[in-house]
């Protein structure tokens, strides 16, 4: 009887396993290409520089604010 | 100048949520696929708008209780930021939907709903520019954005709830669920989401400061 049981546990996990494994077989496709070959970091970077530009633009124009409150003061 | 403590943070924060949510793993579901990034800048939009929104109607509520004007340039350029920022959400909003739902627009209850929120604070600024006498205006103006910021409620969060939407995340009760954000997304979604509102508000404060020195008679007098 006990034997039988620990069979049958043994079989249930070997279920459990195979479906957990058919799920991963069906990967989503995502965009590894570019990861892969890193030139996503060619994207990362560009992004930074604009973004860089226009923080500079804002702290720019945020200094010129502070001086005109000055004058007007 | 040295730069306030929030302005560098939104910058930390901001050049975060490029980096990592550029080159950190993100779950992979079919259909949106690499989109599924798009949570970090999209979704940003229309918190950080619920953010300034709120900025924008307790300074209105401010000028009520004691008329004074600084309260109603505060309410006032708060309320230009979030629409700013609602109308990049709808925009960003109908780019995704393009590639993922498969049209720009589809009458999805909550882009309706969105647009019709906006159109509600689009007329506050038909209104505020309609009125002459700035007190008039101030406190006409004030009374309005209470209602327009009441009417974000159902727009946003009550109305969609009720009805099928194409958007993730309504169904149940969202404010419980722990399985609307990936835990890794999480990581870069909130960092993303205070970045971009502290980022409105830095530009907020730009534009006080110039309606301030634009209106400095007046509010000396």
């Amino acid at each position: 009887m006990l034997k039988q049981g620990k069979i049958l546990l043994v079989a249930l996990f070997c279920i459990f396993f195979i479906q957990i494994q058919a799920q991963v077989v069906k990967p989503v496709e995502m965009a590894d290409t570019m990861r892969s070959n890193g030139k996503i970091y060619v994207v990362v970077a560009v992004i930074l520089t604009l973004f860089a530009g226009l923080i500079f633009y804002l702290i720019n124009l945020d200094k010129k604010i502070s001086r005109i409150e000055k004058d007007v003061d | 100048m040295k730069l306030a403590w929030w302005k560098i943070l939104s910058i930390v924060l901001l050049i975060y949520a490029f980096v990592g949510g550029l080159l950190l793993p993100a779950p992979a579901r079919p259909i949106v696929n690499e989109s599924i990034r798009n949570l970090y800048y999209h979704v940003p939009m229309w918190f950080g708008m619920m953010v300034i929104m709120t900025v924008s109607v307790v300074n209105a509520i401010k000028y009520l209780r004691n008329s004074n004007l600084q309260y109603d340039i505060i309410s006032a350029q708060y309320g230009r930021t979030g629409v700013l920022l609602g109308i990049l959400g709808l925009t960003t909003g109908a780019i995704w939907a393009k590639y993922t739902w498969g049209a720009p627009w589809s009458n999805d209850i909550k882009q309706i709903l969105a647009a019709v929120a906006l159109l509600i604070y689009a007329a506050y600024f038909v209104l505020r520019s309609s009125l002459d006498d700035i007190d008039k205006k101030a406190r006409v103006s004030a009374v309005y954005n209470i209602f327009a910021y009441t009417m974000l409620f159902p727009t946003l969060f009550i109305i969609p709830r009720l009805y099928d939407s194409l958007h993730p995340g309504g169904e149940g009760n969202p404010a419980i669920s722990q399985q609307d954000i990936d835990p890794v997304m999480r990581m870069v979604f909130w960092p993303a989401v205070l970045g971009w509102t502290l980022l409105s508000v830095w530009i907020t404060t730009l534009f006080i400061r110039v309606q301030r020195i634009k209106d400095k008679n007046i509010l000396h007098a």
